[in-house]
Formats: C-alpha cells, structure tokens, sequence
C-alpha cells in the first residue's frame, strides 16, 4: 500500500519537527482514513513543506526569516513609531523622531505635512475644493466601474463631473476665490492627469489601431507614423518637447497652459501604447467574424461596434489594463517638468530641514496611494473579464 | 454520408424560368496574385432554382459564391444578382447583401451575443426593423429550424449542428431572395449532418432561391435543379442531378465521382 509507505517516510521526517505537524507522529500504526478536514491543510503541509529533509530545512528557515522581518517592520511602523511631535512658533520640534535613530516610524512627518502632499501649495483654507474634486474622480470611477451605468448618458455625467472639477479647481465664478493652475498640486494633478490622459487616449487608441487595419493607405501610413515615431521616444523626452520647445511655436503672448501641454504628451504617449495593445485584440478575431458581418450587410462601423471591438477589447482587457496601471504610475514623471503632482509634493514636503531624513516615511504614504488606486483596477479587471467572458464557458 | 437523406423524395422544383434570373455570372476571371482561381465561370441562375455546386478541393467553388456577395472581388467578366451589377459603388454592395444570406462551413456565429441578439442584430440596424418585431421574426425563424428554446443561450453551450442551423436562421431573418451555402455541413460530426440537411431540404420547399456547395449527393439528388460540377477554376460540366451522376461525359468528372464514393 503505497499509503502505508509515503505515512513511514513522513513520520521519520515529522520525527525531527514534531511541532510541525501535529498529530502525524500518533498517526502511525492503524491504516485509518484521515477525517476529511484534517486532510486538506496537514496534507496540503506536508506535501509540499515538509517532504523531504531538504524541505523541512528551508522550510524552517524561510519561516524564521519571514516572521523576524514580520515582527521588525511591526515594531518599526507601529510599536516604537512616533505619531505626532510638538509645533512650537520656531516650526516643528522632531527631536523625539531624531531619537529613534532609525528604529522607528516617523509618521509625524505624515500628520503634519498630508495636506501638502495631497494638496501641494493650493491655498490652505480652500483645501476642501481639491478634496472634494478627489471625491469626484473616485466617484465618477466607481459609477463607471458599474456595468448597469453602462449606457449613453455615462458621457454625460464624465463630461458634467469634469466640468465640475474644473470649476472647483480654478474658482473665479460661484463666490470661489481664483486659484491659478500653479498653485495646484497633489494627488489632484496625479488624478487629473491620469483620468484625463486615459479617457482621451483610450478612445483615440482604439481609432489607431483600427486605422492601421484601414484599407486606405493614406489612413494607414498616418497611424503607423504615429504609432511608431511616438513608441520611439521616451515620455520624459515628449514632456519636454511640450514644455520647452512647444511654446517656441506659438506667437508671443499666446500661454497655453503648462498642465495642458504635459496632458497632451501623455495622451498621445497613452494613445501609442493602447493602440498597439487593441490592435492584438482586433488580430486575435477570426476572418469569419468580419465575413459573417459584411455577409448580413452590416455597415463598417455597425461591424466595428457591435460585432469586432465587443470581442477584441475583452480579449485584451488583461494588457490593457496593464498600461493602464503602468500610465497611472508614469504621470509621477512631469515632475521632471516642474509640475507639482503627489511624488513631487512629497519630495518637497521633506526638503524642510525639521523632517529631512524621513523620506522613507513619506515615500510608503504616496507608495500606499498609488498601490491602493492600481490594486482596485487590477481587482476590479480581474471581476469584469470573468464577467464579460462568461459566454465562453459552457 | 451521400444516402443521409433517401434519393428520390424529390423536392418539386420552384424554379421560374420565365422571370428574369436571379444570378448571372458571365465570364467571370479571378486571380489571386498570379493564380489564376476563376476561370471564365458563366452561370446563370433562373429564381427559385437550386443549384448545388460540387468538385475536387481547390477548385473554385467556394471562390465563386463568395464573388457573389462580393465577400471576394472578381477581377474580369461580369456579375448580376437581383438585376445589380456588382461593382466598387458602395450603394449596390449594401442592396445585394442584403437580398443575398450566406452560411459558412465554420458558422460564423457571433460568440459574444446570444442566439436571439445574432438573429436580430442585422434586421434591426440594416433593415431598420423594430425590436419587438425583429425579435418575433427571429423566434419564428428559430422554431422553424427547431431551436426556439434555445434562443437565451450562447452559441459556445450549442452543438455544432444547433450552431449551424442558428446560422442558417439568422441568415433568413434577413429575408434574402437568395441562399448562399458554403459546405454547410463539412464541419459537424455524421450524426448532425441530417438534421442540418433536413433544415435546408425545408429551405428548399419553400422555393428560395439556393446556391449551395455540397458534396452530399444525397442532397443533391434530393433537391438540387442542377448540379454544376467545377475543377481547376472551370465550370466543366452541369446538369440534373442524375444525369450528371449516373453518366458523366468528362474524365474529370468521372474521377471526381468515383473519389466520392470511395470516399464513403
Ligand atoms: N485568400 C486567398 N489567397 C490566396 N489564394 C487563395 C485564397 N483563397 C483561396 N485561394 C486559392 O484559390 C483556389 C480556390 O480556392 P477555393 O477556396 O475557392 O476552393 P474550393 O473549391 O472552395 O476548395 P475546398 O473544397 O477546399 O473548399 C485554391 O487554390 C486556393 O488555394
Ligand atoms: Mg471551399
């Protein structure tokens, strides 16, 4: 019975870790079943952490490893943090952080400076303004994340929504008080330029890329150039041909906007990346699925719509949200630029003598920012590709 | 499989000569790079006829119905269907393939949408129809087919033999005059050739006009006007059905025959 055999080989190992596997040494003698729920996890444990000599060691090792970095990054982020410090008239007193000398947190560098990170030097009373605009990107986000919101008027409430951040950024109308795009910063520029970029990237993408199918050769020509010229470049490169060498084209007088000129290079930097991605969608769709389509004698576009994009993009959904979340992160390099967004609001919030030297700590606070906003893509793509490929499964 | 349906049940021809014909091809000439495909192939299909075309693989056959949907373009002779000339206008392309519904041997269902969205999807944005209306068409269609209950589902839970016959009926909700059929049942297993057959043989008796490429002599016998036999881009021999089968007058086709039955 090779049962019989592989439980001898086990209880030898299980002799020399006893703590391991408890109840495998009583197991011995009588061939009884294991009750089903004890199979699952021991079995599970044995198996794969504990069959061998070799295993049991590295096993152990990894273990004692794992649970020495567990209690230090505990004892460092929460036991011996420092939460908050003294502001006296001479600015804050951080000499108890000082004191730690590296052993613990120094979140008070987080309580006193988040409304920089996340506002950056938009006016301090009017904070709320920004803070509410990051409500308003997070909620129009979760009403597009919902598939019954899924229907023409969804355009309408981004274009309203974004009309609406635009008025609360700015102000000059409604009693708000002007705010120039200056002074903007934070995690609004880092939302801005994300959910911008992509909105108007992703609709452009998918015209390129079916543009490259096009039997036109001018319309061809046109969108490979574009594609490629724009994939050959690096984004640092495109942000500062729009910063520096963009407003050397314009007459004198004539400003357009720094923000603006950094959003444009992001979109047609997205837009070169999606489009390649939509494009392996559209190659992935058999013939006959153009065939079947032209041969009811739908319309190119009525083809496109219902027909070709409906599968291509939920084939690609994985890349795509992919590039998605790689431009979210991208966004962090107009600081290159001189345009306040949230790495760059952290970075200069420590550049203060009194916090200088706990970087660490304000760099985990925009870390845990970004991971929270490209973790929800990520789950909520995983949810929606099982979702709109169910028809897949028999 | 050529005695899947029993010879000699007959379906009564439909096929109305007096009227002006449904299909002319007139020496029609088609390459693909160099390769000559097409080679003068001239047919002329009176309405309500059924033709089966048949011949050696490679030979053209599939070439040819395309052209007349314009799913392929010809490069010489001339096609008329439905009295529309085919050519570049985009306004004659729409007209003909909207009176013309074809069936392809891989069916070509639409994945993403269920059997009932396939169905209706063309009625409603090429002809314009109404949901409501479109939607009872294509019940009507699909119980005609035997299917209705399964008009919730996906085309990925069907059979293939269920998958064909939706796509013979999301063909019809078109209301073509004329059927084109490509190898409709080359891709099934033997046990759903028949009940896909049967739904053509049903097709059949209901006088639409149908080109279809088979190598089901069963079928062909049963229903066909006329059996038109092609190889290497040529038409080189047509006729009834039986005649053609029981007495061919060229070598090409004898050694076609005698491939096919052989080959069952
Ligand atoms: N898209 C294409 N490009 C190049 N050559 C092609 C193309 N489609 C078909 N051909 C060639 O044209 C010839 C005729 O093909 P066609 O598909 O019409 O044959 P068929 O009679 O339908 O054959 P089968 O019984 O195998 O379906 C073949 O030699 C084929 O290799
Ligand atoms: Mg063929």
């Amino acid at each position: 019975m090779s049962d019989m055999t592989e439980r001898v080989v086990l209880g030898t190992a299980a002799g020399h870790s006893p703590e391991a596997v408890p109840g495998g040494v009583e197991q011995g003698a009588p061939p009884r079943r294991a009750p089903v729920t004890s199979t699952g996890l021991i079995g599970w444990l044995r198996a794969n952490l504990f069959s061998s000599w070799l295993n049991t060691a590295l096993t152990l090792a990894l273990a004692y490893l794992i649970v020495r970095g567990l209690i230090g990054s505990v004892s460092w982020a929460f036991v011996n943090a420092v939460w908050s410090v003294p502001v006296t008239e001479a600015g804050a007193q951080t000499q108890a952080c000082r004191a730690l000398n590296g052993t613990g947190a120094c979140w008070a560098v987080i309580t006193e400076k988040h409304r920089f990170i996340l506002f950056g030097t938009y006016p301090y009373e009017e904070h709320w303004r920004p803070a509410l605009c990051i409500l308003l990107f997070i909620g129009l986000y979760v009403v597009s994340a919902m598939r019954r919101f899924w229907r023409k008027e969804l355009v309408l409430v981004w274009a309203v929504t974004l009309v609406a951040i635009g008025v609360l950024m700015w102000g000059g109308i409604l009693g708000l008080s002007y705010v120039p795009q200056e002074r903007w910063g934070g995690l609004v520029i880092t939302l801005i330029l994300a959910t911008f970029g992509l909105a108007f990237a992703f609709p452009l993408a998918v015209l390129v890329a079916l543009g490259r199918r096009s039997e036109l050769p001018a319309i061809k020509v046109l969108c490979v150039l574009y594609v490629e010229l724009i994939r050959g470049v690096p984004l640092i490169s495109l942000l500062f041909m729009a910063s520096v060498m963009f407003p050397l084209f314009l007459p004198d007088g004539v400003n357009v906007d720094k923000l603006l000129r950094a959003q444009v290079a992001i979109i047609l930097f997205a837009g070169a990346y999606l489009a390649e991605v939509v494009r392996g969608g559209l190659q992935a769709l058999s013939k006959g699925q153009y065939e079947a389509a032209d041969a009811l004698g739908l319309s190119y576009w009525q083809k496109t719509g219902f027909i070709i994009l409906p599968q291509a993009l939920r084939l690609v959904i994985p890349p795509l949200v992919n590039t998605f979340i790689g431009f979210f992160k991208d966004t962090s390099l107009v600081l290159i630029i001189g345009i306040f967004d949230l790495l760059t609001a952290g970075k200069t919030a420590i550049v203060e003598p009194a916090w200088q030297g706990f970087g660490i700590e304000v760099y985990i606070f925009c870390g845990l920012i970004y991971f929270l906003f490209c973790f929800a893509m990520s789950k909520y793509s995983q949810n929606l590709e099982a979702e709109l490929n169910r028809h897949r499964r028999r | 499989m050529s005695d899947t349906i029993e010879a000699g049940h007959g379906v009564a021809s439909a096929a109305r000569k007096d009227a002006p014909p449904a299909i002319i091809l007139d020496k029609v000439n088609k390459w693909y790079g160099t390769m000559h495909v097409l080679r003068d192939v001239s047919l002329e299909i009176a309405q309500g006829e059924r033709v089966v075309v048949c011949g050696p693989s490679g030979s053209g056959k599939s070439t040819t119905i395309r052209c007349i949907n314009r799913l392929e373009t010809h490069q010489e002779g001339r096609i008329v269907v439905d009295g529309i000339e085919l050519s570049d206008d985009l306004r004659s392309l729409d007209a003909i393939r909207r009176e013309v519904g074809m069936v392809f041997q891989s069916f070509n269902l639409f994945p993403h949408l269920t059997i009932l969205e396939n169905c209706t999807l063309a009625p409603i944005w090429v002809r314009k129809m109404p949901k409501a209306e479109a939607e009872a068409l294509a019940m009507d269609y699909l119980r005609r087919v035997k299917i209705p209950e399964q008009a919730g589902k996906y085309p990925g839970q069907l059979s293939g033999g269920q998958q064909q016959r939706v796509a013979i009926a999301r063909a019809l909700c078109m209301k073509p005059k004329i059927m084109l059929f490509d190898e409709p049942t080359s891709a099934l297993d033997p046990e759903m050739i028949k009940e896909v057959l049967d739904t053509m043989v049903g097709l059949a008796e209901t006088g639409m006009t149908m080109i279809c490429v088979t190598h089901e002599m069963g079928f062909a016998r049963q229903v066909a006007d006329r059996v038109v036999f092609m190889d290497r881009g040529e038409v080189v021999e047509q006729g009834p059905p039986d005649s053609l089968f029981e007495n061919p007058r060229t070598e090409r086709l004898k050694t076609f025959l005698s491939q096919i039955l052989r080959g069952h």
